[in-house]
């Protein structure tokens, strides 16, 4: 298990260096950049960039000495917000966004898979085409959609909820949570629904039935196993969507997270905010890809076996 | 396996009848998706919306810029089917043009990542081996690599260009249509008729697209429905971040964010374009559902 | 008052399709301690009938229509579901076919295992365990107190069947179903876990029903024998009157279909020898590639499988040679890799005295219309989007051996020689039997007209009295087309009935070959022994005496 995960962890560094040189050069490519000579930069900026990142070097200097500023955790000075850098602002945006992301994603999970093993088991129920038919909506309705309606619903019409902000009014954390949770509660529910179904109709588990064991214990004792094994590989791909959805529910909730410092930077070509805050985002899908695989791997004995008899 | 193998068509289920129709795998998929009410209502609803949108610009009942400053954002009428926006354009001729851009960038893409990655995935699960390996490998780094915000850096840097749009949605979803093409044509190679094919002295070419394709086929149609509405949500989400169709142009997605704007006083200016993308996308999905179980007749829920 | 008694069992499947009468007003009863054994081919309703006695069929869309269970004196059908789960797993257990798919693969083995005793009879689970050990070694598992934390993966499919039965005895049940349990099992696992049964059952006086297709396996175990077909029970009786004394013609038929005697070795005037392989090898490395670490890689060795270990034999033009060994045992690899579907590591075949191993790959693709293969599995033997007419027409049109108008005759002529109606060429797969697919098989594998086949278990996946016709068939076709066959199979008797000369296949390696007559009547390989006496006959008297020929030699 120890060398799996190792060995994962460095199949990751080259994709993280891809990442990593791909968008540093990409930046630099932009027309109209600071690296291009534009006009419009403050002076003390200039001086900043121009000691940070020794332009007057080849190109492969420069790389080479982001990539070491990199390994020391600087990203670099902010373009557009003289004296503040990057690090900072990432330092300030992170909690706010981890917040959101982990309520949503727990939101996500339990509701989701609750939804989906109860319909799952009494399949072309009622129980079963109610639950999917309101997922179905969660997931054709996009958060920049929903967020909205649930902002116009909730908070205009009733005045039952706060539209703005995070932690400044009480439960003005519930509509940017439920925005952002919903899509993937009604994704996940979808998906255990068709694991758990596929599950009950293994062999294993009609002998599960044949020793006479109670159902509680056969379906989360037998089932559940096998059948949420779809939903644990889906929370790799689910916590980028969620980080990328963050991007819009912060900008319709005016949340100050790091998902929306991004599009703001995005807006305003604070050159170096895109990059840090991209290579940032990207360590942390990569690492929680990692995350999923490798528990993953865990859940299947068989797998695990694999792996172990490696030493 | 030794003995009897103990197949579906063992069961009391299938010995005894035999199927109706008695034709191509197709004709009795097609039988099946007719009896799927919802997936051919779906079919119906897009069916109309493409031909509006491709006939758009004679049935529109405005011009597409024509502005009523006098009017004003006004509520639904009878001469303002959908209402008005702010500067009194009429909300239905814009949301015609709307399904244009949107449904364009919905299909095109599609056929873009469909195209690479039914490519992709057969040649990979077809050869096998190394080659098999490395295709499979870059995959999964590509997979691995955060899209959204790449494509977010590229429209910021290079600028909002439509034909940029197209290929950075498109490369983001040929991948999942690679892998699962690449599956299946794996499980294909098991089978024996594939061998036999072999056996038989068939040339590479004729068992790729005597044997393989035609099998292919099934998943690859349904998945194709699926990935429209993905790549038209993903279009809709750039759209609304300012990163994606730039007006004079408009889609669905750009609608929406005008909408929200003014969302407190004049909701219609949301709700509509929002209603139009949410059907649109539950019809795709619907029909995608559908398709998958009347064209894959083991993925049946008895 | 007998232990089971059913009366008029009714069960109907309600699909789009139509009312499938899967179980049609059956009855049987089953006293304490016998075995009954209930026959029948596939789709017979026997596993139907026994599993809706306590409830395991899918309930919409099964539906039991009628009928009484009685198990001591109460009946079962209708129970509430807590009572039924008081006596699944308890008073009556059930063991599966498949012992792989049938065990959970997340949880170990012990866990499995002690389900039963903690659910059914309320003990702590260090009790329960206690006796899951004492279980697993009372079948015969070596080693209990370290494998009963295995998972089920790391056992073979003989142990994994032990398993099974150690879970469903662990609880002394008073009735023991077995559903097909020696099915996919080798033919000497086989014999294994039918004497354990036997054993267990008279140690705790269990009455046993079972359900098989393999006369063989049921002359030697049960005391009574129920025939079923299309779900009604055509004929009950004790196994003699069964075998001896059969009144049904289903019955009839179903006796007659066992292939049973042996085939007498053709003549050949010139040997002329139309393949010669020798010092065939090909092996498979096991064990996954990974990046390799220097400091843990020093004590790891590649383990290499040796499907096909130097293997050497030659077969005359116009001869049958059937190959026969269990899984494992290389014949399929065999099979395979003479036609160059899988590649070998060392060793050549020389085809017409041409060495195959040397030809170039267009000369290859010339000689591929000299042989061809038939192969195991009907379903997917056939692309299941080709007509009848596309997949035999197929190999005449790329070959150019036939082409424009006289097509449609060719194929109707192939169709003709296997036995298809002319009117069948236009439907596809999925409408046919798996007899009628396997004729489309052969068909296409005689199109080139071929001097060579391959035939892998060709009849291995088929009911009895389809595979008599088959194999009737395959023998007309080697006599009418003058082909050298090489027929690989696991089942004894049928190699037997058509095989001029036998080859027996022992982990890879070739450990006896010799006509048909002497195999039989003398054996003089160990192995070739321990396969005769494993295998069941159909026949209960000499069942009788084989037993006591394996328990005399224990």
């Amino acid at each position: 298990m120890f060398y799996f995960t190792l060995n994962r962890l460095l199949q990751s560094i080259p994709v993280l260096l891809i990442v990593i040189t791909a968008t540093f050069f990409l930046v630099r490519a932009a027309p109209g950049g600071p690296f291009s000579a534009e006009k419009n930069v403050p002076p003390e900026v200039v001086r900043a960039l121009e000691a940070q990142y020794n332009l007057d070097q080849s190109i492969w200097q420069q790389y080479t000495s982001y990539i070491g500023d990199l390994l020391h955790g600087d990203f670099g000075p902010s373009f557009r917000y003289p004296g503040r850098t990057v690090n900072e602002l990432i330092a300030a945006g992170l909690p706010v966004t981890g917040e959101l992301a982990l309520y949503a994603m727990l939101l996500a999970v339990l509701i989701g898979a609750s939804a989906g093993i109860y319909a799952g088991l009494r399949p072309n129920s009622l129980h079963d085409y109610l639950p999917m038919s309101i997922s179905m909506v969660g997931i054709c309705i996009p958060s920049f959609l929903m967020g909205p309606l649930l902002v116009l619903f909730f908070g205009i019409y009733m005045e039952w909820l706060p539209i703005s902000g995070w932690g400044s009014s009480p439960g003005d954390k519930i509509l940017p949570t439920l925005t952002l949770g919903l899509g993937y509660a009604a994704f996940i529910a979808r998906l255990s629904r068709g694991g758990i179904l596929e599950v009950m109709t293994k062999d294993y588990i009609r002998t599960a039935k044949a020793k006479g064991l109670p159902v509680k214990v056969i379906v989360l004792k037998h089932a559940l196993r096998g059948g949420l094994i779809p939903v644990v590989a889906f929370l790799g791909p689910a916590f980028a969507g969620l980080l990328s959805g963050s991007f819009v529910v912060e900008t319709i909730f005016q949340i100050p997270g790091l998902g929306r410092f991004y599009v703001q930077a995005a807006f305003n070509r604070d050159y170096t905010m895109i990059l840090g805050t991209t290579i940032f985002f990207a360590t942390l899908i990569i690492l929680f890809n990692l995350l999923s695989d490798v528990i993953a791997v865990w859940l299947d004995p068989k797998l695990r076996q694999q792996y172990r008899s490696d030493k | 396996m030794l003995g009897s193998i103990k197949h579906k068509e063992d069961s009391p289920l299938h010995s005894s009848l035999p199927s109706k129709g008695g034709g191509s795998l197709w004709s009795d998929g097609w039988t099946r998706l007719k009896r799927n009410k919802l997936a051919i209502v779906s079919l119906v609803i897009l069916i109309f919306f493409c031909i509006t949108a491709l006939l758009t610009p004679i049935i529109a009942p405005y011009g597409y810029e024509e502005q009523d400053l006098l009017l004003g954002a006004s509520p639904p009428s009878l001469d303002h089917w959908l209402g008005t926006d702010i500067f009194g354009r009429d909300m239905l001729t814009r949301i015609m043009y709307g399904s244009r851009v949107s449904l364009a960038v919905g299909f095109i893409a599609s056929a873009v990542a469909v195209f690479i990655g039914v490519l992709w995935g057969t040649i990979a699960g077809y050869s096998g081996g190394k080659i098999d390996s490395f295709m499979m490998r870059t995959v999964d780094i590509l997979y691995a690599l955060p899209f959204m915000i790449f494509i977010i850096l590229l429209m910021v840097i290079f600028g909002r260009n439509i034909l940029l749009l197209f290929l950075a949605i498109g490369a983001v979803e040929w991948l999942t249509m690679a892998r699962i093409v690449r599956g299946q044509v794996l499980s294909l190679k098991q089978q024996d008729f594939v061998e036999a094919a072999i056996s038989l002295g068939l040339s590479h070419w004729t068992i790729i697209h005597r044997h393989l394709v035609p099998n292919v086929l099934s998943p690859v149609i349904v998945y194709t429905t699926l990935t429209i509405p993905s790549v038209m949500l993903l279009e809709a989400f750039l759209s609304f971040l300012g990163l994606g169709i730039q007006p004079p142009e408009s889609s669905w997605g750009l609608l929406i964010s005008y909408g929200v704007e003014t969302m407190e006083e004049y909701p219609w200016l949301i709700i509509f374009p929002g209603l139009f993308l949410s059907v649109t996308l539950f019809s795709l999905n619907f029909l995608g559902d559908g398709l998958r179980d009347a064209l894959d007749p083991r993925a049946s829920k008895d | 008052m007998y232990l089971l008694s059913v009366k008029n069992l009714t069960v109907h499947f309600h699909t789009r399709n139509g009312i499938v009468k899967a179980v049609d007003d059956v009855s049987f009863d089953v006293d304490h301690g016998e075995t009954l054994a209930i026959v029948g081919e596939s789709g017979s309703g026997k596993s139907v009938a026994l599993y809706s006695l306590l409830d395991l069929i899918p309930r919409p869309p099964g539906k039991i229509e009628s009928g009484r269970a009685l198990f001591e004196g109460t009946d079962l059908i209708n129970r509430k579901e807590k009572e039924l789960q008081k006596i699944r797993g308890n008073d009556i257990a059930i063991i599966f076919q498949d012992p792989m798919t049938s065990l959970n693969p997340y949880l170990t083995v012990g866990e499995q295992l002690m389900e039963p005793i903690i659910y059914h009879q309320r003990k702590s689970r260090k009790k329960a365990k206690i006796a899951a050990i004492k279980m697993l070694s009372e079948v015969g598992i070596k080693e209990p107190k370290i494998k009963i934390d295995s998972y089920p993966h790391e056992f073979s499919g003989g142990m994994q069947q032990r398993v099974m039965i150690a879970m469903a005895l662990i609880v002394k049940p008073k009735l023991l179903i077995c559903d097909e349990p020696t099915t996919a099992l080798d033919v000497t696992t086989q014999a294994q876990i039918i004497k354990l049964i036997q054993e267990i059952q008279i140690k705790y006086k269990i009455a046993v029903i079972f359900i098989s297709h393999d006369l063989g396996v049921v002359a030697g175990i049960a005391n009574n024998i129920a025939v079923m077909k299309e779900g009604k029970i055509v004929e009950k009786g004790t196994t003699e009157d069964i075998f001896y004394r059969p009144k049904n013609d289903y019955t009839k038929s179903l006796l007659s279909s066992v292939p049973s005697g042996q085939k007498i070795t053709k003549s050949f005037v010139n040997e002329d020898i139309l393949l010669r392989v020798k010092g065939l090898v090909k092996y498979y490395s096991s064990g996954n590639k990974r990046i390799n670490w220097p400091l843990y890689n020093k004590n790891k060795e590649q383990k290499f499988i040796k499907a096909v270990d130097d293997v050497s034999f030659e077969i005359k033009r116009g001869e049958i040679l059937g190959v026969v060994g269990e899984s494992g045992s290389g014949k399929s690899t065999l099979g395979r890799s003479i036609l160059q579907l899988t590649t070998l590591n060392s060793g050549d075949v020389y085809f017409n005295n041409t060495n195959l191993m040397l030809l170039s790959s267009s000369k290859k693709t010339e000689i591929r219309k000299r042989m061809q293969m038939v192969f195991q599995d009907p379903y997917s033997s056939l692309n299941p989007r080709m007509t009848v007419f596309d997949t035999l027409a197929e190999p005449l049109l790329y070959h150019s051996i036939s082409k424009g108008n006289k097509i449609l005759d060719d194929v109707y002529a192939l169709m003709d020689d296997v036995g298809l109606p002319r009117s069948a060429s236009k439907k596809y797969p999925h409408e046919f039997s798996g007899g009628q697919r396997q004729r489309i098989a052969i068909g296409r594998a005689i199109a080139t007209k071929p001097d060579f086949v391959v035939a892998d278990e060709p009849v291995s996946a088929l009911d009895v009295t389809v595979q008599a016709q088959i194999l009737e068939l395959m023998l007309s076709l080697v006599e009418k087309h003058n082909l050298t066959m090489m027929f690989i199979s696991h089942d004894l008797s049928v190699v037997r009935y058509i095989a001029d000369r036998i080859a027996v296949m022992h982990q890879g390696k070739l450990v006896e070959l010799d006509e048909t007559g002497n195999i039989f009547s003398s054996p003089s390989n160990d192995y070739t022994k321990q396969l005769l006496l494993a295998t069941p006959l159909a026949d209960p008297i000499k069942e009788k005496e084989r037993q006591n020929i394996i328990s005399s030699k224990i």
